[in-house]
């Protein structure tokens, strides 16, 4: 059974919807990632997963204690509100402090316990949010452009904690990234949005669809010249388009982050 | 001992400081000054009523203030910045408030002690009033605190824990309308909100934790009771405003050092 699954879910702001009839579900352990231009719903589909944006329609299970880990795209933590490291860890519920330093410690910040969080910088605030995400063992963890800030090393370095964080919790993660390159090497899956599900699939599944494409085609020499050799794996595993190319045989497939780990490492 | 009009000044004053405190401590932090500000004038609209019908004048500004907060909560949003509309709601309440007393005969001399306070007339009653409302405010703050905190750092934080921002939003104004309605006696309409925002404000630059923030409020406010009452005794002066004068010096000296404190490392 899915950790968390929309049918045909619909998302109104005003007058506008911003998402209409999205279809999709994470299962245990899965990497999803959701790209997609500015304004087409990402962080408003992560919104309503946790419940932050009323549904206008459609249908949002969750799997029965669903534990979620939630690291938003931006977060101020007004000057008026004194608040160390360690403290914040331990919201709303409390952690046992060699949990909080271990989990620090995990995620390349050890020693800022007793820093103030107003006096963290751009990559350890991050890199905290994590920390304080994965203290509570989520079944899923939730990432809203989560390295937005961070350098290439520093994002890259994020990046490789989540596949560790899911080889060691088991977690599905499921985040929004405008890295597309990271994205393509990082995902079990990607989902293509702009308001509805344009296609989703394996990551050379999306790369290739024509719909994916259209949208980010100029963008992504880099990203799709790494399919461009290999065009001898199956189209038949979730996407529902037309790719406009050719069917290859069924050898030889090879999951791109296992393909490219080395190039992005 | 509670025949001593000056114990039993001591005691309401202390039991209001309890409350008051930490309750402006989230006032500061959700920057909702003027949002205290607009309850507590609201207020005065209630005890004329209650004076009006001869029930409680705590019954009425407590169901006064709680309206005028529902109010100011359910209009916001709505194509009013918050400022105009509390600017708006609460003088309005207010020149509601003087326009319904002055029909009443026989208050227009009282008129005085409901805006700056009547601390040294506090009866038995009141003191248990006082003390009752603390109560309910400091047990409903402690249950809350965590859920509290989290969403005010974040709403969307507080949703994927699987909190209800708005539901602590709620819990809020129900605290803050008890302690409008139990702060009349003591300070008055027009200087409630400064017994909840000028401790607060002292205390930021002292305090590492939330927690830590609420305490050295609490000592503050409790200190600027006492120090008030003092003053007013020997002087001969008003004592709500003279309690809010001796809070403002607090406010002052922690300022101050807090600059000098910066020039000197």
């Amino acid at each position: 059974m899915s950790l968390i699954e929309v049918r045909d879910l619909s998302v109104r702001y005003g007058g506008n919807t911003v998402l209409s009839h999205v279809d999709m579900s994470i299962d245990r352990g899965e990497i999803v990632t959701i790209v997609g231009p500015n304004g087409s719903g990402k962080s408003t589909l992560l919104r309503a997963l946790i419940g932050a944006v009323p549904i206008a329609a459609g249908r949002l299970t969750r799997a029965s204690g669903l534990s979620i880990g939630y690291v938003p795209q931006k977060l101020a933590i007004d000057p008026t509100l004194p608040m160390t490291v360690a403290r914040f860890m331990s919201l709303p519920r409390r952690q046992a402090p060699a949990d909080v330093e271990a989990a620090l410690e995990q995620a390349g910040v050890p020693d800022l316990s007793n820093r103030q969080m107003t006096n963290l910088s751009g990559g350890q605030f991050q890199r905290v949010m994590l920390a304080r995400a994965l203290l509570s063992s989520p079944d899923l963890l939730l990432l809203d452009e989560a390295t937005q800030g961070l350098d290439q090393p520093g994002s890259a370095a994020f990046y490789r904690q989540i596949e560790e964080v899911r080889a060691r919790l088991g977690c599905a993660v499921l985040m929004v990234s405008h890295e597309l390159h990271v994205v393509m090497s990082a995902s079990d899956r990607v989902i293509c949005l702009n308001g509805h599900v344009c296609c989703q699939g394996t990551p050379e599944i999306v790369a290739s669809a024509p719909e994916y494409r259209a949208l980010f085609g100029s963008g992504t020499q880099g990203a799709l010249a790494l399919y461009r050799h290999d065009h001898n794996h199956s189209h038949d595993d979730g996407c529902a388009h037309d790719h406009g190319h050719p069917q290859g045989t069924e050898s030889g497939v090879v999951p791109l982050h296992q393909a490219t780990r080395g190039k992005v490492h | 001992m509670l025949d001593d009009f000056l114990f039993r000044a001591t005691l309401a004053g202390l039991g209001v400081a309890l409350a008051a405190a930490p309750m402006g401590c989230f006032v500061v932090w959700r920057r909702m000054a003027y949002f205290g500000d607009a309850t507590a004038h609201a207020s005065i609209l209630g005890v004329a009523i209650a004076l009006a019908l001869s029930i409680s004048v705590f019954l009425g500004a407590l169901v006064m203030a709680l309206l005028m907060a529902l109010a100011v909560t359910g209009l916001s949003g709505r194509g009013y910045a918050v400022d105009t509309l509390l600017g708006v709601l609460a003088h309005s309440a207010l020149a509601f408030g003087l326009v319904a007393v002055s029909f009443l005969s026989g208050v227009r001399i009282d008129l005085m002690a409901y805006l700056f306070g009547d601390i040294l007339a506090v009866g038995r009653t009141d003191l248990a009033v006082i003390w009752g409302g603390a109560a309910v405010v400091l047990a409903l703050l402690a249950w809350r605190w965590s859920a509290l905190l989290t969403a005010t750092i974040n709403p969307d934080l507080a949703h994927a824990s699987g909190i209800d921002p708005r539901r602590e939003q709620l819990a809020l104004t129900l605290a803050l309308a008890v302690v409008v309605a139990v702060a009349i006696k003591v300070v008055g309409v027009l200087l409630i909100a400064a017994l909840l925002i000028i401790p607060a404000a002292a205390a930021r630059p002292f305090a590492r934790t939330p927690e830590g923030m609420a305490a050295i409020a609490v000592v503050v406010a409790a200190l600027s009771v006492l120090s008030g009452l003092q003053v007013s005794l020997m002087y001969d002066t008003p004592t709500g405003p003279s309690i809010v004068c001796v809070a403002a010096l607090f406010f002052a000296a922690s300022a101050l050092g807090t600059s000098l404190r910066r020039r000197l490392v």
